[in-house]
């Protein structure tokens, strides 16, 4: 294969060839934003300079308002959990991280009750399908709490008595109102 | 007080005995290596990271502290030179031993020994510090300088260009292709724009008609406009003498002895204090080019108003706030070096030579065609 030169025109001119007058155009954007940084934070007003930085453990931005954060189980109103162990949580859960092991319920009028229900937080994806399929308002993913790191994975696991222990008590009836419990809760 | 103790020393070391020549020597050896150079360029490892994140709106290194206090971050210098101390200390298989240990030494050694013809301050009048001295009645002037020589410049210029070697030994040494690339690219630079230096500096010889800083800056007045980068050659090679200086200290946008994106440079072999030594002689020697432009170009320590100063407070008084306004001169042309280092973009090599012989060179020529000129016209 043949060689082939390709002459590339460059920008003429006195001014673009030397740089000089770009050299200082460019020192003068760095010096103002050296500037007005510099005097902001020095003074204190970090919100009317330009950075960026967020000093983490001191400044935490806000989460936004969809997070989803841990799990929740919630009761009924005698205070019992309100999940009755119908398995549709885990049999969605594209992570597998949800344990249920049910028992017979003590209370006539509802078949089933979990006896161990656990979530391992380290496994879950956050995707909130088990709250898409509860039947029962059951499982909520709407504390907004991030999962804290934990020394062995074990304690990343929760248990029912944990996730109870976030929730509240849900007015919605048994087996599900359709869309509007989120704002039954809230009143 | 203070008296007894100057007239102690007046009475045991008289000026210009061998033990006062010595003794002084040493003060001035001490006070601008310890409280100076080196505490500055320490400052400046964490200036130049907290000047680029404010240039770059970023915070920076702000966590270091002691005990409560973070000062902005300041004592981060420590923690990196601990750091820096504790690291392994590697040597590759196959890197010669002696040369390896050699190159840093010899990158920060000579940086230092350059610097001893600055004047940094006003002279001191021995036997009469605590009187007021009016400038020219000064008996016995102890000059701020550590050394007064007649070659001056040249011996910065010298001693300066060793530093090439610790560069080209460290990239030798190393057994390591990426070093040597980075070493020869430093000397062939180096030694490029050393030239450029020289004659960009000769101007300010024809203007000054000495080589000795200490009379460049006794040459130069009170006020900014009785300063050396007055007049036209004088500008142009100022702008010269700076940009070979950048390009000397190996620092963006002439650091493709380093081009970390390519190349990480002539110390990629070295850890610990051995890299530390090439990190601080980088930093000490943007000190000692920017109190070299201060020197030739900025009047030293004159300040507007020293000579009546002079005649109005003590001598020592004078003398350190000579010191303040050398040392605030000093420092802020280091901070204009990082504001260039932070906002230009790296050269190419070859970009680099091409500016360096093709068009550095020519103007510095001309420019000293230019002085004598001038000086002629102006006589």
């Amino acid at each position: 294969m043949a060689t082939t030169v390709k002459t590339v025109s460059r920008p003429g001119g006195f001014r673009r060839q030397t740089y000089l007058v770009a050299i200082v155009e460019g020192l003068w954007v760095t010096f103002r934003h050296l500037m007005k940084n510099w005097i902001g934070n020095l003074f204190g007003r970090r919100a009317r300079t330009d950075i960026a930085t967020l000093s983490y453990p001191e400044e935490k931005k806000a989460y936004p308002q969809r997070n989803r954060g841990l799990h929740r189980l919630m009761k009924r109103e005698d205070g019992e959990v309100r999940c009755v162990a119908c398995m549709m949580c885990p049999t969605v859960c594209p992570a597998h991280c949800i344990t249920i092991v049910p028992e017979e319920a003590p209370n006539g009028a509802i078949e089933k009750r979990p006896r161990i229900f656990e979530i391992d937080e380290l496994r879950c994806v956050v995707c909130g399908l088990c709250v898409e399929a509860c039947p029962c308002d059951a499982i909520r993913m709407d504390t907004r709490i991030h999962a804290a790191p934990t020394l062995r994975r074990a304690d990343a696991i929760l248990d029912k008595a944990a996730l109870l222990s976030l929730g509240d008590k849900s007015v919605a009836t048994q087996g599900g109102v359709g869309p509007f419990w989120r704002e039954k809760t809230k009143a | 007080m203070l008296d007894s103790i100057f007239g102690w020393f007046a009475n045991h070391m008289p000026y210009g005995s061998p033990s006062f020549t010595a003794v002084a020597a040493l003060a001035k050896c001490v006070f601008f290596v310890l409280l100076f150079t080196m505490p500055l360029a320490g400052i400046l490892t964490w200036m130049e990271r907290r000047q680029s994140a404010m240039m770059q709106d970023r915070v920076g290194p702000t966590r270091a502290n002691i005990g409560r206090f973070t000062l902005w971050g300041i004592p981060h210098f420590v923690a990196d030179a601990l750091k820096m101390i504790f690291k392994e200390d590697f040597v590759p298989p196959k890197a010669s031993k002696l040369l390896f240990a050699l190159a840093p030494m010899l990158a920060v050694a000579p940086v230092l020994i350059a610097s001893a013809i600055i004047p940094f301050g006003a002279p001191l009048c021995y036997g009469q510090m605590t009187q007021v001295v009016p400038s020219g009645a000064c008996v016995s002037p102890i000059e701020l300088q550590v050394a007064r020589l007649d070659a001056g410049l040249l011996f910065y210029f010298a001693i300066a260009s060793l530093a090439v070697f610790g560069a080209a030994l460290a990239g030798w040494a190393s057994h390591n292709k990426w070093a040597l690339m980075g070493g020869m690219r430093a000397s062939s630079q180096m030694m490029s724009y050393e030239v450029t230096m020289g004659m960009a500096i000769m101007a300010m010889f024809l203007a000054y008609g000495t080589l000795e800083p200490g009379a460049m800056v006794n040459a130069q007045g009170d006020w900014p406009w009785q300063w050396g980068i007055v007049g036209i050659p004088q500008a142009i090679a100022f702008v010269l003498f700076l940009t070979a200086a950048i390009a000397e200290s190996k620092r963006t946008p002439f650091d493709i002895p380093e081009g970390e994106s390519e190349i990480i440079g002539y110390f990629v072999e070295y850890s610990g204090m051995r890299f530390g030594m090439f990190y601080l002689g980088e930093f000490i020697e943007i000190i000692t080019s920017s109190a070299l432009i201060v020197t030739v170009f900025f009047g030293g320590w004159r300040f507007p108003g020293a000579e009546f100063l002079a005649a109005h407070v003590w001598n020592v008084g004078f003398v350190l706030i000579s010191l303040g306004v050398w040392s605030l001169k000093v420092f802020l042309f280091c901070a204009f070096q990082l504001l260039i280092r932070w906002s230009l973009p790296r050269l190419r090599a070859d970009q680099l030579l091409r500016l360096g012989w093709q068009r550095l060179l020519p103007i510095s020529i001309a420019n000293v065609v230019l002085a004598a000129g001038w000086l002629l016209l102006r006589r």
